[in-house]
């Protein structure tokens, strides 16, 4: 399950919760990081995880993804011969070669998810998952990010790189097992956006798009005409009660403009869309998340 | 502190920088629009691929070229524009296109680049390349000198600080030295180099392709006479974001994370002496003028007024949860201005209305050129 979305949108926080929730029903589930931005970990209140799968709860594993660290390890199961991997290391040139082609880290590091969710493992002694979640980079950058394959395909049109970026592309768009997420906020620009990237990542990457979720949705507190009484009240009064009819009303303004940014949404995605709340809490945590998995059910 | 305006005074180029999801775009778009107001001739530039700029200017396209935006389409949200706005979205792809015709030596280089599969690549995907053609464009748009001031609207990257790399890193690539060298292992490099790195290039080909190694070898040997002009250029482009008459503003959120990521930002500015101008922070919930605290059982005097305890109990709890929003982002911001050691930091509020039009850009605008003491009292609802 790849999560997918804007910058900003939640998508760390929506990629925990699903991870939380499938955890919770007895999944094996990693999630997986791909900027080394370690933004799971610090949800979690983990040191920092690296490139290692550590285990934050039941059931459920991190991994942040270095694409120095993958190609390593890629180049080391591909070469046997020890003397051979020690010389490539040290090499200049190949170190050079490894930062200079365009799109290689992008590839090794959808290389590393798809070795995560093989059953049949190529690291040694590595877990079986049975859901590997991927809290993809920002919108733009994101849809790049999972043609790399096909361009990688296309560029190299023959050799091992060839035939491995044919089985990344197949997994990416492999509908029975992969599929897309995209987290979106209530507000006008976010909603057109969640819309084109749905349609690019169906379009173009040929990746099915499962659900949208519409992350920081104010609660309905007030009725209309409890909103008109309450205006009322804000002209009249001062001080505390102005306050908070203010705050009241403001409130009410919002959750008003985002019910209709859903109704838009949903008329604009064919993928059936789920609400998340607005959390009014000053850092979101993993109990944030927890409560966002129970409405994942 | 200085209001946005002073702090523009004589400036001819404007970098906002933050990362994804902060509204960088609408902010550099108020911005430039004040400054029109302001009666100067600005541009704003985005590369950004969700048209998002246009959209907050109300205009149908932008493409490589300077638009001016209609004035009269302001006038309407009470901006009098006394100088003139123009927008221009970039194409990276064709600004990097027209970048190599010019650097090229002759025709058929160009065109070996140009129709080299690995240029094509990296023309539009090598990470790195958008910001390196926004600043190659703004350097382009300043050397021609049409405009008072420029104002950047920096790529939505998740690491906002691609970009001052960005520069550096595409000319490495460019250069390609050592690489060239190997990709011949007949002449005195390869004797020098030795044995070991033709077996490490043999070892790379057989991991990645040959024909891919070879197309990279003729990206490199197309670009060969194209490098001088390519360091000459990034090192002007260089000079250009550190001289006094530019202007960094780091545009952030409230919230724990871009906060952090602004102090980050702001120390790598400080560290590579590039002139940091003042910090924005959008969406801040602003503390109401009176708290809940100051009277006491607030839900019962509520109750009484509305004569409804339901309803009264439900205000009480939207005061306090939008309360302790209005305290995590005062604390946040304390520590951001701690951090930066400044006390300038521009508070836009989080508005009731989702800005996404140019009444939406009128209002950011107003508080942005606002001082500090109206805009408290804009937030309140006295001005």
């Amino acid at each position: 399950m790849i999560v997918t979305g804007k910058g900003g949108v939640g998508k760390t926080t929506v990629a925990v919760a699903l991870g939380l929730r499938a955890a919770a029903v007895g999944k094996r589930t990693i999630v997986c990081e791909v900027a080394s931005q370690e933004n799971a970990s610090r949800i979690f209140e983990h040191t920092v995880v690296g490139f290692h799968e550590v285990e934050m709860e039941e059931n459920l594993w991190s991994i942040s993804i270095d694409p120095d660290e993958s190609m390593r390890e890629y180049v080391l199961l591909q070469l046997k011969v020890r003397a051979m991997r020690d010389m490539l290391f040290r090499s200049r040139i190949f170190n050079y070669l490894a930062a200079a082609t365009p799109g290689l880290k992008e590839l090794v590091t959808i290389g590393k998810i798809w070795e995560l969710a093989q059953l049949d493992r190529k690291v040694k002694s590595g877990r079986k998952y049975d859901l590997v979640i991927v809290d993809a980079p920002a919108t733009g950058h994101g849809v790049g990010f999972l043609q790399t394959p096909r361009t990688f395909a296309s560029i190299a049109r023959v050799g091992p790189i060839h035939s491995q970026a044919k089985t990344l592309d197949r997994f990416i768009t492999d509908h029975e097992h992969t599929g897309t997420a995209i987290v979106a906020l209530p507000e006008e620009m976010p909603v057109n956006e969640s819309a084109a990237l749905e349609h690019d990542l169906r379009e173009e990457v040929g990746v099915a798009v499962d659900r949208v979720y519409l992350n920081g949705l104010y609660p309905e507190r007030f009725s209309k005409p409890e909103a008109e009484r309450l205006a009322g009240l804000a002209e009249r009064e001062d001080d505390a009660l102005r306050a908070a009819a203010r705050a009241a009303l403001s409130e009410h303004g919002r959750a008003r403009s985002q019910r209709a940014q859903l109704a838009r949404l949903r008329r604009r995605v064919q993928a059936p869309v789920k609400t998340l709340p607005f959390l009014f809490e000053p850092e979101l945590g993993v109990e944030a998340a927890r409560r966002l998995s129970r409405r994942l059910a | 502190m200085p209001t946005l305006h002073e702090t523009l005074e004589g400036k001819s180029i404007c970098i906002c920088a933050g990362s994804g999801g902060v509204g960088k775009t609408t902010t550099s778009a108020a911005i430039a629009t004040g400054m029109a107001c302001r009666g100067l001739k600005v541009c704003v530039l985005t590369i950004d691929p969700a048209k998002r700029l246009a959209d907050s200017l109300g205009l149908e396209e932008l493409d490589n070229t300077a638009r001016r935006v209609d004035p009269q389409l302001f006038e309407q949200h009470g901006l009098e524009m006394d100088g003139e706005l123009w927008a221009m979205m970039l194409d990276p792809k064709q600004t990097f296109d027209e970048l190599i015709a010019r650097q090229a030596p002759d025709e058929e280089s160009r065109d070996r680049v140009l129709e080299n599969r690995i240029y094509q690549q990296i023309s539009s995907a090598l990470a790195g390349s958008q910001e390196y053609m926004a600043m190659e464009k703004l350097f382009e748009l300043h050397t021609e000198g049409d405009f008072d001031l420029l104002v950047l609207d920096t790529p939505p990257t998740r690491n906002a600080l691609d970009f001052l790399d960005a520069p550096k890193r595409l000319t490495q690539f460019i250069e390609g030295k050592s690489l060239r060298m190997f990709m011949k292992p007949t002449g005195l490099a390869a004797k020098v180099a030795g044995r070991g790195a033709s077996v490490a290039l043999g070892i790379f080909k057989r991991i990645v392709g040959f024909d891919l190694i070879a197309d990279l070898a003729e990206f490199f040997n197309a670009f060969s006479g194209m490098v001088d002009g390519f360091q000459a250029r990034a090192k002007r482009v260089n000079k250009l974001l550190a001289d006094p008459s530019t202007c960094f503003l780091v545009v952030c959120g409230p919230q724990g994370e871009p906060i952090d990521e602004a102090v980050y930002f702001h120390r790598k500015l400080v560290e590579a002496k590039l002139p940091f101008g003042g910090v924005i922070v959008n969406k801040v919930h602003y503390p109401a003028e009176c708290l809940r605290t100051d009277v006491e059982d607030l839900p019962a005097v509520l109750a009484e007024k509305l004569d409804d305890a339901d309803l009264a109990q439900r205000v009480a709890a939207n005061f306090s949860d939008y309360q302790a929003l209005a305290e995590r982002d005062a604390r946040n911001i304390d520590h951001l201005a701690s951090e930066l050691r400044t006390k300038g930091v521009i508070r836009v509020p989080f508005l009731d209305e989702d800005v996404h039009d140019l009444a939406g850009l009128a209002e950011i605008n107003r508080y942005l050129f606002a001082t500090g003491e109206e805009r408290v009292a804009m937030a309140a609802g006295r001005a």
